[in-house]
């Protein structure tokens, strides 16, 4: 049995997604995250069975607002997807083929998509739409299938990536968080549909590195749709997926029969002790940021465990950074305060730590 | 992030309880705030769902909207929002003073202000767009509201903006205005929760604040102070109580939603009177004062736009008002920095850090020494500063004092740990210094680099000048029906 097989058990994996990947790209270091992905660990029923749910809950109202908004985009062949690119790319287009790749199997639709891809990719002027298309990229040695609700779109022999996403623009501007995370996603479809034009012996470039991000226009349900730049991100996310620490490097020195299996009994409950699974995830280290809050399942287990050991990744790296390299909590306060004799190394950060000390006590005196 | 904050942050997570950053308040409290905390609906970029608003802490107004998707119900709202908040704001245009400025005409300037208290950043972002999809609307023509409405959208609109200006107190944010008191033993991103930050900083007798922390990140005992609403109340409450509504509209209808977003309100209502509370109980800095007038001055100007019937705030600034807008931002940044260290030790110690400041023991002065001959023989005291301090100030540098106003000093040499300095500024006009001018030796005296001198506005050409790389003179804003068709659903 593979090695990540046995680290998930007798269960299915999980499937990744776009915002899977761009997150495990922003914390590439985390050993334990990138076992647990790579194996197709379910994290959410992990931190779940745990004890440590994350604090994830999608209320109704988003949901319906979102599905409203894409279905608005995408009825009748994508009619009005088209008006939108028509103005945004100044395309003398008047008609658009629509596929929908869904229409196959689920098994099926990686290999669909490539067919389709690959045809489309040899007839220079078909100007087509794909929903549900399927993608695949290697992630540090294994295959993530990738199945955006975006739909490629060709025309004069280059792909366009389109995002719809149902967070508002205001008289031309929106929330930078969103329109970050939207391009972080987007790039990741970028990069997959460039890997498969290259595997299928095309231009890479052939795939634009401005996707299409649709969103509703003002206080209204209208969509306008604007050209986002993924370069930067496409940069960053390659970057991150070369460093990203090999995963056969990761199993080696952890123990053959380690295992985070969730394996379920007749009622669905996981047959093993939470603190046994505890345990077991306790053998690769993770490494918590403040930032995993908002990213990751396992964020409140892990923040628990580096409450525990009274790490300094609590406060957040601005703090850290201001810690030259101390990163224990504890450490870094005996230093301040001169019960703790600076180590080789540490001797400027102790002289600036016990500084400030000295000038915190004197203020508040 | 400097390492005195870092070294606050660590003890707070030590001692499980919030530390103090400052030794005064940098922020103005009114007498009588209004607190303000909006719900939205999820996923919708600006549909108010309700809001608890008012001025005594006894008797909150709680404003429902039953179907946030219906447009009539959000004016609704957007209406009795203007009557709890207009009257309120109106209360402080009677009464002014007059100011008289130098080389100018006298002015008139509101004896005071209003000040609106939102729990967070997200709720003043909000705040903004209330006030962008309410101040385009019409009175006649197609789709009339009520006059209130487009007037509280212009008032929203400038509390928004006025919400950027550091230093400023118009429209408070409860976690920012702690946060930059009290350092907690979370990170930053963890001090957004106004419930944990307030764990954190004042916890029930008994408990530590990491504990009242934790337990403020439950959405069932603490709601989060909005504007966006717990998931899980969306799906279990709210979401059965709107779909009640929908089927039949009745008055018992209204009172489910209503009381199922009053639990929602409540305690964030209490704890914001809680951080109102705690922030007053701070001496307030000797410079708050002075930025208030600011802010007073600020209101003014607008009211008086108003009343001359200006047009509503463009929804992009042009290329000039944007510029001129950055070039305050910026030089209100600066001030208000140098403004927290001269009035704060415990500030002044981060300057005291880096080398830029430094305090010290007077050990020597010469206060009649003086330099040049003839008529340019002028008035140069000297006086050599201990300190502990690394001071890193080359020789030449100009000080200023926070112990002395209108003092001035440059740096003449350093040796060892010893500093000496020459007074240029601030001596009286006599041919001897001014009584306690020139510190004394045994003094304790802190000096820096740091100045808050008057610096003048960038030259910017007029609007109708914006020359054509900057997009040409920008078109000026008509009023049009279609402001009023606008949709906002």
């Amino acid at each position: 049995m593979n090695r990540l097989d046995r680290l998930r058990g007798p269960v299915p994996p999980r499937a990744h997604d776009a915002r899977a990947l761009a997150a495990l790209a922003a914390n590439p270091g985390c050993a334990r995250r990138a076992l647990m992905d790579a194996a197709g660990v379910d994290k959410d029923g992990t931190a779940r069975h745990l004890g440590f749910p994350a604090p994830f809950g999608q209320s109704q109202f988003a949901i319906t607002r979102g599905n409203v908004f894409e279905a608005l985009v995408k009825e009748n062949g994508c009619a009005e997807l088209l008006r939108l690119l028509r103005e945004l790319l100044g395309l003398p287009i008047d008609q658009v083929g629509y596929q929908d790749v869904e229409t196959v199997g689920s098994h099926l639709r990686a290999s669909h998509t490539r067919t389709l891809i690959d045809r489309a990719a040899r007839e220079l002027d078909a100007a087509v739409f794909y929903d549900h298309p399927m993608l695949s990229l290697q992630i540090a040695g294994h295959t993530a299938y990738l199945e955006p609700d975006v739909l490629a779109f060709q025309l004069g022999g280059r792909f366009h990536i389109v995002e719809i996403k149902s967070f508002s623009v205001i008289d031309g501007q929106a929330e930078p968080e969103k329109v970050a995370a939207a391009a972080r996603q987007a790039a990741v479809y970028v990069l997959a549909l460039r890997a498969l034009m290259a595997d299928l012996g095309h231009d890479p470039e052939r795939v634009s590195h401005d996707v299409v991000l649709v969103c509703p226009e003002n206080f209204a349900n209208r969509p306008t749709a604007s050209l986002v730049d993924v370069r930067r991100q496409l940069a960053v996310l390659k970057r991150q997926l070369v460093r990203m620490t090999r995963v056969d490097r990761l199993l080696e020195g952890l123990p053959p029969e380690l295992t985070f299996s969730l394996e379920p009994d007749d009622e669905g409950v996981p047959t093993r002790s939470a603190r046994e699974l505890a345990e077991a995830l306790g053998r690769v280290p993770a490494r918590y940021a403040p930032d995993c809050l908002s990213t990751c399942d396992m964020c409140m287990f892990c923040r628990d465990e580096a409450r525990a050991c009274g790490s300094t990744d609590l406060l957040g790296r601005q703090v850290r950074d201001q810690l030259g390299g101390v990163s224990g909590a504890a450490e870094a306060l005996g230093l301040a305060e001169g019960t703790i004799v600076p180590g080789e190394g540490q001797e400027e950060i102790a002289r600036v730590l016990r500084l400030a000390n000295r000038l915190r006590e004197e203020c508040l005196r | 992030m400097s390492t005195l904050l870092a070294l606050a942050r660590l003890r707070a997570m030590r001692d499980g309880t919030a530390q103090r950053i400052t030794t005064v308040r940098h922020c103005h409290v009114a007498e009588r705030p209004m607190v303000f905390i909006p719900l939205k609906l999820a996923g919708e970029a600006a549909a108010p769902l309700g809001a608890m608003v008012g001025t005594d802490p006894g008797h909150p107004r709680l404003l429902v909207v039953p179907q946030p998707r219906n447009r009539d119900l959000r004016f609704a709202f957007a209406g009795e929002l203007a009557e709890v908040l207009l009257p309120y704001i109106e209360s402080f245009q009677k009464a002014t003073e007059t100011v008289e400025k130098k080389g100018g005409e006298p002015y008139e300037r509101c004896l005071d202000a209003p000040q609106i208290v939102v729990p967070n950043r997200p709720a003043v972002a909000f705040t903004g767009l209330l006030g962008r999809s309410t101040r385009f609307r019409r009175v006649d023509g197609p789709h009339p509201v009520h006059p209130s409405v487009p007037l509280l959208g212009r008032w929203l609109t400038y509390f928004a903006d006025r919400a950027a200006q550091p230093g400023s107190s118009l429209l408070l944010a409860a976690t920012e205005a702690l946060g930059a008191h009290w350092a907690t033993g979370q990170s930053g991103l963890e001090d957004a929760n106004l419930a944990a930050l307030m764990g954190w900083i004042d916890p029930p007798a008994g408990m530590s604040g990491r504990r009242a922390a934790e337990e403020a990140e439950d959405p069932l005992l603490w709601p989060p102070a909005g504007p966006a609403t717990d998931p899980g109340f969306d799906n279990e409450v709210l979401g059965p109580a709107i779909r009640a509504y929908e089927d039949a509209p009745t008055a018992r209808a209204v009172e489910r939603i209503t009381q199922a977003l009053r639990t929602q309100l409540e305690p964030t209502w209490r704890l914001m009177w809680r951080a109102v509370e705690l922030l007053r109980a701070l001496p307030e800095g000797s410079r708050v004062r002075d930025r208030w007038e600011a802010d007073r001055g600020s209101f003014t100007r607008f009211v008086e736009r108003l009343a001359e019937g200006g047009p509503p705030q463009a929804r992009r600034d042009g290329a000039v008002s944007a510029a001129a807008r950055l070039a305050g931002l910026e030089r209100a940044r600066a001030g208000y920095d140098v403004q927290r260290a001269y009035d704060d030790p415990l500030v002044m110690a981060e300057y005291r850090l880096t080398g830029e400041a430094f305090a010290g023991v007077v050990t020597s002065a010469e206060p009649e020494h003086f330099e040049g001959e003839g008529r340019s023989r002028k008035l140069r005291p000297l006086i050599t500063v201990r300190t502990e301090d690394p001071v890193r100030l080359a020789p030449g540098t100009v000080l200023g004092s926070p112990d002395r106003k209108g003092h001035g000093a440059e740096v003449v040499g350093l040796a060892g740990d010893e500093i000496t300095l020459k007074i240029v500024k601030g001596m009286g006009r006599g041919r001897t210094p001014a009584p306690g001018a020139v510190p004394e030796p045994g003094e304790r005296v802190c000096y820096t680099s740091l100045t808050d001198d008057f610096q003048t506005s960038a030259a910017l050409p007029d609007p109708e000048q914006t020359p054509w790389t900057h997009g040409g003179p920008p078109e000026e804003y008509v009023p049009s029906d279609d402001d009023a068709r606008e949709e906002w659903e």
